[in-house]
């Protein structure tokens, strides 16, 4: 029984030392940088025998969730990680296991897509992938990748909500950075997550059929029924974190404030780039300018009622993704938060401002930038762009 | 109908062995095999080539159901004695 204690953990390794802890009874996955460190983690606890799993090494992403599914659906506690083309090689996958309703875990270190050929970060990855009925969890640094690992397996096997979920975050700026990350003890996870009991297990004394055909007589039917199940889980999620946050001390929410007290302007964040943000917001709050910042941990479901709450009352908010969603406006949590507020009679201009493509740093000095862009359309109460790239050379873009 | 309420959990079936209760007959078309048990040698190749077991293999003859036959006419294209014809569903009514 091991005590509470700090250690030295990049956040690949968080992932890896949180899912240890978990004790997953089945882990498939297939190594693809920036993710490849959890997976090397996990097969040495397993070959170590300080994890009692079944490590199956598959030939491909789309295999290894494939082999996730079928021991989900057996009633195994389930855990995979990837990344990237990894992940969009699962696509097809991702869906039946949300439609399944099968609780699975995986880790996915947030890389940018080919091509050009690209290891560095961004979420192109994920946030193409936001529409397959998983739960995305974004996390900002290495002591959140661990904590947010532990709740992800009590989110996904809670009754009420039986959903895969995606706990991600951002490819070597999260994965590869060492940080002291305080554990809990062994003991402390096991009271806070009970082994996993399974509603309809495959089991040959009570078979059941799971991925048959749905005709058009019933597909509506079963699809609604999944889009309640992922709304709702909102409020469930939202429990599990108050309890997370009680039990050992933690402050974490769903949509997380920052100097928002007397702001006018907000940036609104996802991911690390928070991190950064924050410096910035201390330093132009310093010169006496009213900017505060939100961090979105919960993309999917999206809280819209929450988003519209935390973001009424303001003049501006420039939103930063860490992609862009092609010929569109800007990357998918700018149009997202557009959509939330455009019914609310009292509505902050938005404008989005995809950021650090393909691992560009997100610099101090961008988020001041925007902050003047927002200040200026606040002043003006105009918006004459939906969005605008920042980190790139070049007319239209803010500079890298 | 259900409703998305109450349809089983993400679509499962837990009723083990239920497709039998599939009404796949209606799914044939125009036509429908007839069997004239004099021609019927009770060779059961019919019985064999059917792909949805729609064929009833009794005691001394072979039935056809039709509550699941597609109407595929495998049957009557197999059989060597010319006992099974395809009559149109409005013929036979």
């Amino acid at each position: 029984m091991m005590a509470r204690k700090v250690l030295a953990l990049n956040g690949d390794e968080a992932a890896a030392y949180a899912v240890k802890q978990c004790k997953p009874d089945v882990i498939a996955a297939y190594p693809i940088t920036p993710q490849t460190i959890i997976v090397e983690r996990l097969s040495d606890f397993v070959a170590d025998g300080e994890l009692d799993a079944e490590f199956i090494s598959a030939e491909s992403e789309h295999s290894a969730l494939s082999a996730c599914i079928g021991a989900s659906a057996m009633g195994a506690r389930t855990y995979t990680a990837t990344a990237s083309q990894g992940l969009a090689l699962m696509y097809e996958m991702l869906f039946v296991a949300s439609s399944f309703r099968l609780p699975i875990v995986m880790s996915v270190a947030n890389r940018a897509l080919n091509s050009p050929l690209n290891i560095w970060n961004d979420m192109s990855d994920t946030m193409g992938a936001r529409d397959c009925g998983w739960i995305q969890i974004y996390n900002e640094n290495a002591q959140e990748v661990y904590d947010f690992t532990i709740q992800s397996f009590r989110i996904a096997e809670d009754h009420r909500v039986l959903l895969p979920v995606m706990v991600c975050h951002d490819g070597f700026v999260v994965s590869h950075s060492t940080e002291g990350v305080e554990t809990l003890s062994d003991s402390e996870v096991d009271s806070f997550l009970p082994p996993r009991t399974p509603v309809y297990p495959l089991d040959v004394e009570n078979p059941v059929t799971i991925g048959c055909v749905g005709v058009p007589e019933y597909y509506p039917e079963i699809k609604y029924q999944q889009e309640v199940a992922t709304k709702k889980s909102i409020q469930t999620i939202k429990e599990i974190i108050n309890e997370f946050n009680e039990s050992f001390g933690r402050n974490y929410d769903i949509i997380e404030k920052y100097q928002m007290d007397g702001a006018e302007v907000a940036l609104l964040t996802i991911g690390s780039a928070s991190g950064t943000a924050k410096d910035a917001v201390d330093e132009m709050r310093a010169e006496g300018k009213p900017v505060g910042l939100l961090k979105l941990r919960l993309f999917r479901p999206l809280p819209v009622e929450d988003l519209r709450k935390a973001l009424s009352g303001l003049k501006a908010v420039g939103v930063i993704d860490r992609h862009i969603s092609f010929g569109s406006m800007g990357g998918a949590l700018n149009m997202e938060v557009r959509a939330a507020l455009y019914e609310m009679r009292e509505r902050p201009h938005v404008m989005g401002f995809p950021a650090g493509l393909g691992g560009r740093d997100i610099r101090v000095e961008h988020f001041i930038k925007i902050t003047e862009e927002l200040l200026r359309i606040a002043e003006r109460d105009v918006l004459e762009e939906d969005y605008r790239v920042v980190g790139c050379r070049g007319p239209g873009c803010i500079g890298p | 109908m259900k409703t998305w309420e109450e349809v089983p959990f993400a679509g499962y079936i837990l009723e083990p062995g239920n497709a039998e209760s599939y009404r796949t007959g209606d799914w044939r078309s125009r036509q429908k095999p007839v069997i004239n048990q004099e021609k019927c040698t009770f060779c059961l190749l019919c019985w064999i080539y059917c792909p949805d077991g729609a064929i009833t293999r009794r005691e001394s003859k072979v039935e056809i159901d039709y509550y699941h036959c597609k109407g595929c006419g495998i049957c009557a294209y197999e059989c060597p004695s010319g006992a099974i014809r395809m009559k149109s569903e409005a013929e036979e009514a």
